[in-house]
């Protein structure tokens, strides 16, 4: 379980990574960040890129930066960075507790927020919390700059809109209102492992009924995404056990669910019901 | 939270929980493992991706070294032998020759100077394998008309165990009723944290081959790499350094240490291999995999009269030597009775060759599979009854000794119902049930299970020969010296590996010689240096190489007081060791050990004859066997909604004869019940159909995490061994044995509301929901609708 | 193959100067290449923790790093725990409460108690365990292991 041989090259800043990148994409070259997923897959010779483009010693990667509207996050920011509250206010103490379910303590602190999405496996904690957030994301390259909406960035089972040649350089999350809650649960058999389903939602209270409900669901579909029905099953209902019940079993109806040797569509359904509800009971 | 008072051996060492001699070095990185050896050649193997098929040819570039089959000319196969049982001896080749049988077989070896290029190396061998259908599933093997796997076990049945006891057939029509159980196990693997690895060097002055590997039994390697290779013993030394682990997985010969020391001879150089972690899911040695039928015919007082079983196991696709594929079915036949007295019996135990990866020993052997079924058996019974668990268990337990079993198996002294009483007060039933019945009440679903069982530990060659084994293991012997400085030295037979022997032994030597146990160094692992013996396996080294080490030490005590008795002139009696001395009681009059030691090399003239030189004694010691008990109890959470359990609490009470060091023998039941856990919950190695393992990483086949664990709660007795010089059973087993059935009972316990069965493991949250969905469906098709619960 | 590229790597404060390929993960570099057979490779793909050791203050696992990419960096391994004969108090509390068996997965299981220890000397009992399900160990059933390390935790604070 040695990784194939392959190219490394380490561009000091965005322009030198991009026009690297650029060059050695049509030979097989990817980004390297954390590594906390890349490597693995290498080491079971899963992937064996010729070349690659290691960006950890990029400046201008690094920042975490808040306009007061949205929360941009470099490339080269570790999941780590998330155990304290990045930024005042509910998405600070978002990040800072879904950080804390990603995989183990020294995964978090090598592995990247960007790079899980440009990875975008299933399960990932940071693509449930884009894709229910509405991230955007800034994409870098030779050709120039782009901005894909969390809805069109994840195309399926790690697998996105990024071209071969485009870095994942910023996400954009946009901060949430002071009064928003959130609520998070997910569900695998071991601490730490992927989970089998994950839910986060968040909502305002408008005279005691749920406005802008949010409802992601991770690790059921392809890619995490927000059931509009578990969202509909809220909005203008007080929060509580009949309309959290409502919301959960929307959601389970709504997803197709991913199957593998352990899990028939019908369990994963059943998950992503509990995960909801939990998720909803978590908010309060 | 151990409760662990040791019962007053009288003794200075023995019972004291003293800190390990082992770890010092292991705490600083001093350790010293197989793949830290630095090696010339470096080795990858080829590994079949298919599950059964004719091997057409196997290509790689021009000038690579790629050794396969046709290059072993004069390699025997593994052939592993019963004398019983209709065994049918079936090879193994060392690469295999024509035909591939699972996949992760080894077909052809790439050889480079470093892992990473021999792994490039490897990715360029192409083997071109005509495809056949594979058989994965054991019952689907012994169906009419499969294919066979190896043309010399027709059915594909490799052996098979029967007996019937004579009043069998009265008895059991007779039975007030009949209760049965259809339990499955599924695969696992012992994943010990250190994979298998071995490194073979040559010394050109003497044309030796020395072989480093992880194995448990070092001398066994040696008889057996020898055997196959045609050399002469004493041409082969075979070291086992420290092991990271081995649980029964490292007692099998692998065929790549064989190809590894054939490597060597042949480039005269040093070659070495370390096997990756989805080599060892997938190509190291299974277990467990089993289906078993087995019913308890009871009398009205639910009193057990008889069992009838049915076992078949999985053996996979070639039989593990020495102790064969018979390992688990034979097992299962010999132990099923377990701590119950039941004096009818019926068996048939048929181990069924599959296109899978090997079966061999894992921690328990068959014991927590037919621990699990019996448990279900009397817990199910209990149900049918109307009694609690814990009644049917008073009921029927073993109370007087020694108790001889429907099998013939003779079982000493031991604690079966002082444990249960033991446990069932410690975990406090009333209370539990009741906040069973106020949790229910909020929907929330407890359990409680119990599981009792017998260990058999520490059994010698009587024990092991009544299975017929070609090779029949069973004795130990001890080497002890005190050497001319006065510090101790005593080489074994056994391989510890984790146990804490270098430990236990000081403690029993330190107690006898009168010396602390800080001056004893126990040798182990290389047969250049340690006497030849079976290892470290089956709950047997602080037993047998413990009695083994006990009766050399009587003899060098022995000799000690003769020794000074000369030089203190006084009678041997009135002469006590003690405190590294040798003095005359009432008197002031002493010589240190060292002095005598010094003496009894250097001045062996002032002996006059009367003494031997040299302070070297000798025990050899092969006991009968001794049984181990322990009541292990679980109570779980089960979230119905995810079928997720959660142990709450995990409480065992055993009995293990005397503790040596209650902080080892504490730990060796900690990590035994890390693995039933793992075995009852999580730990899975699955096949798809077409004979590819799913499970092939650490993220799908999963050993429990600290996470996952309950504090373990600890209680023992200790009823001395009447059956093992040191009054010590063995214990290495028993975590694993108890816990899956205790786990598993809770669970069926906490789903009582829904009555739902589950006879399966790892009981995994998809099973259980599988069953609670199937649950009410069935109540839903029976109008019945209200289950208290929402589902 | 690819070329091999010249690095230091300072281990325990100690530079090795070594010829690697870019594939080269830190662990298999420490090991092989500088020597330090402390750190252990249990499954080369992040689960098991076997191989953790300290990068810049840092615990991380060193099967999924490139030792390339280590250069310039301080590494720290159970070798270097101990202060000449005294050793660190997570050692001594491993062999006072019996956190270890057969010592394998022990190097991986030290380093990652200190490192989070160092970042973190108040962390809560709760977080402490799920720091710990971080690795595995075959052996001692983890109650050992949790009990060494809540002691040496105490024994850090004072």
């Amino acid at each position: 379980m040695k990784p194939a041989a392959f190219i490394r090259h380490v561009p000091k800043t965005l322009d030198e990574a991009l026009k690297v990148l650029s060059d050695v994409a049509p030979d097989d070259g990817r980004v390297l960040a954390g590594g906390q997923s890349l490597v693995p897959i290498m080491a079971f010779r899963l992937a064996k890129p010729a070349h690659l483009v290691d960006i950890n010693e990029v400046e201008g990667l690094q920042h975490i930066a808040c306009d007061g509207k949205t929360l941009s996050i470099g490339a080269r920011v570790r999941h780590a960075a998330f155990h304290k509250p990045v930024v005042d206010g509910p998405l600070g103490a978002l990040l800072s507790y879904v950080a804390r379910h990603i995989a183990h303590y020294p995964i978090r602190m090598r592995g990247t927020f960007c790079g899980s999405l440009a990875h975008a496996d299933p399960s990932s904690e940071w693509c449930l919390v884009s894709a229910t957030l509405g991230a955007t994301m800034v994409v870098k390259s030779t050709r120039g700059e782009r901005r894909i909406a969390a809805a069109d960035f994840f195309e399926g089972i790690m697998s996105t809109a990024l071209a071969e040649d485009e870095l994942l350089a910023e996400v954009r999350l946009p901060l949430l209102a002071a009064d928003t809650k959130f609520g998070f649960y997910e569900f695998s058999r071991r601490a730490g492992d992927f989970a089998m389903a994950s839910s986060l939602v968040t909502y305002r209270l408008a005279g005691g009924k749920i406005a802008d409900a949010r409802v992601g669901v991770g690790g059921a579909e392809p890619s995490p995404r927000r059931i509009a029905e578990a969202e509909a099953a809220l909005n203008g209902n007080a929060p509580g056990e009949d309309h959290f019940r409502a919301a959960a079993a929307a959601a389970a109806d709504a997803v197709e669910p991913l199957e593998d040797h352990q899990t028939t569509g019908e369990y994963r359904r059943d998950l992503v019901r509990a995960v909801v509800h939990r998720a909803l009971e978590h908010s309060i | 939270m151990s409760t662990h008072e040791t019962k007053g051996s009288g003794l200075k060492w023995v019972g004291r929980a003293i800190r390990r001699l082992e770890d010092p070095a292991l705490v600083t990185g001093q350790g010293r493992f197989t793949a830290d050896l630095p090696a010339t050649h470096w080795v990858r193997f080829v590994r079949s991706p298919v599950a059964a098929g004719t091997i057409k040819s196997v290509s790689f570039p021009d000038g690579a070294r790629v050794i396969t089959a046709a290059d072993l000319t004069g390699v025997k196969k593994i052939t592993p032998m019963l004398h019983k049982f209709s065994y049918r001896p079936v090879g193994q080749s060392i690469l295999a020759d024509g035909q591939v049988r699972y996949v992760g077989e080894p077909v052809a070896i790439a050889v480079a100077s470093s892992e990473e290029d021999a792994e490039d190396l490897a990715d360029l061998v192409e083997a071109d394998i005509d495809e056949t259908p594979p058989l994965v599933d054991a019952r689907a093997a012994l169906a009419d008309g499969a294919p066979q796997i190896h043309a010399e076990a027709p059915g594909n049945v490799i052996l098979e165990g029967k007996v019937q006891t004579p009043g069998f057939d009265s008895v059991w029509d007779r039975a007030a009723k009949i209760v049965a159980i259809e339990a499955r196990s599924h695969r696992q693997n012992a994943t010990p944290m250190e994979a298998r690895a071995g490194h073979a060097s040559y010394d050109p002055s003497t044309g030796r081959i020395t072989l480093t590997c992880t194995t448990q039994m070092p001398h066994l390697m040696r008889t057996a790499i020898a055997d196959l290779l045609g050399m002469r013993e004493s041409d082969l030394r075979v070291i086992a350094p420290d092991v990271g682990g081995g649980f029964g997985q490292k007692m099998s010969l692998c065929a790549e240490y064989v190809a590894l020391v054939w490597l060597a001879r042949k480039l005269k150089s040093s070659v070495a291999w370390t096997e990756d972690r989805r080599e060892n899911l997938i190509a190291s040695f299974h277990s467990r995999d089993q289906y078993i039928s087995l019913e308890g015919a009871f009398d009205q007082d639910s009193k057990l009269l008889a069992l009838r079983a049915d076992v078949v196991s999985n053996v996979g696709a070639y039989s593990c030597f020495p102790t064969t594929s018979g390992v688990e079915p034979l097992m299962a036949m010999a132990e099923m009775p377990g701590p119950y007295d039941v004096q009818q019996y019926q068996c048939l135990a048929r181990g069924v060759l599959t296109n899978t990866c090997t079966m061999a020993a894992y921690r328990g052997v068959s014991r927590p599979v037919i621990t699990f079924t019996l448990e279900r058996l009397m817990d199910k019974a209990a149900t049918a009854f109307g009694i609690d668990p814990i009644d049917i268990r008073r009921r029927n337990l073993i109370g007087t000794f020694p108790y001889t079993s429907a099998m013939g198996l003779v079982y000493d002294e031991a604690t079966y119902k002082e444990t249960l009483e033991m446990a069932v007060a410690a975990i406090d039933v009333p209370a539990f049930r009741a906040r069973q019945q106020a949790a229910r009440a909020r929907g929330q679903y407890l359990g409680i299970g119990f599981a009792t069982f017998s260990e058999r530990t520490g059994y010698g060659s009587p024990a092991f020969a009544a299975r017929g084994m070609a090779i029949t293991p069973g004795w130990e012997t001890v080497h002890l010296t005190v050497d001319p400085s006065g510090f101790v030295e005593a080489r074994i037979g056994s391989s510890p590996h984790g146990q804490g022997l270098r430990t236990t032994l000081a403690q029993i030597i330190a107690d006898e010689i009168g010396v602390a146990p800080d001056i004893i160094k126990v040798i182990h692992g290389d047969t250049d240096t340690a006497p030849y013996g079976w290892g470290t396996f089956a709950s047997r080294s602080l037993v047998i190489s413990g009695g083994a080490t006990l009766l050399a030490a009587r003899k060098v005590r022995a000799k000690l007081l003769k020794i000074a008795s000369h030089m203190l002139e006084a009678a041997p009696e009135d002469i006590v060791l003690e405190n590294g001395s040798a003095k005359v009681a009432g008197t002031d009059r002493t010589v240190t050990i060292a002095a005598m030691a010094r003496e009894a090399y250097t001045q062996t003239h002032r002996f006059k004859g009367e003494i031997e030189p040299g302070l070297t004694e000798s025990g050899t010691y092969d006991p009968p066997g001794t049984f181990s008990n322990a009541c292990h109890v679980a109570i779980v959470a089960v979230d119905i909604e995810t079928g997720f359990v959660r142990i709450e609490r995990f409480l065992v009470a055993e009995d293990a004869g005397r503790i040596i060091n209650p902080m080892i023998a504490d730990g060796q039941v900690h990590g035994g019940v890390a693995q039933g856990i793992g075995n009852a919950l999580l730990e899975e190695i699955v096949y798809d159909e077409s004979g590819g393992i799913l499970t092939a990483n650490l993220a799908d086949y999963m050993p429990p995490t600290a996470h996952e664990m309950p504090p373990i709660e600890l209680h023992h007795l200790e009823t001395p061994s009447t059956q093992s010089i040191t009054k010590a059973k063995g214990l290495g087993e028993g975590g694993s044995i108890g816990a899956p059935a205790a786990v598993v009972n809770a669970i069926n316990d906490a789903l009582a509301p829904f009555n739902v069965q589950i006879d399966e493991i790892p009981a995994t949250p998809q099973r259980i929901r599988a069953a609670l969905r199937d649950a009410t469906n069935s109540a839903r098709s029976r109008e019945s609708g209200n289950l208290g619960a929402t589902l | 193959m690819t070329e091999k590229s010249t690095i230091t790597l300072t281990i325990n404060g100690h530079d090795h100067a070594i010829a690697v390929e870019p594939r080269r993960t830190l662990v298999d570099a420490i090991r092989e290449d500088c020597g330090q057979t402390g750190t252990h490779i249990g499954c080369e793909h992040g689960i098991c923790g076997a191989c953790t050791v300290i990068v810049d203050g840092e615990p991380v696992r060193s099967c999924l790093m490139f030792a390339v990419q280590a250069e310039g960096k301080a590494i720290r391994t159970v070798e270097g725990l101990a202060a000449g004969d005294t050793l660190h108090p997570m050692q001594q509390a491993f062999i006072d409460h019996h956190g270890l068996q057969c010592g394998f997965c022990t190097p991986g299981f030290l380093m990652l108690a200190v490192g989070v220890l160092e970042r973190e000397p108040d962390i809560s009992d709760d977080d402490l365990i799920d720091v710990l399900s971080s690795n595995l160990c075959r052996c001692t059933g983890y109650q050992n292991i949790i009990k060494a390390v809540r002691a040496a935790a105490a024994e850090m604070r004072k």
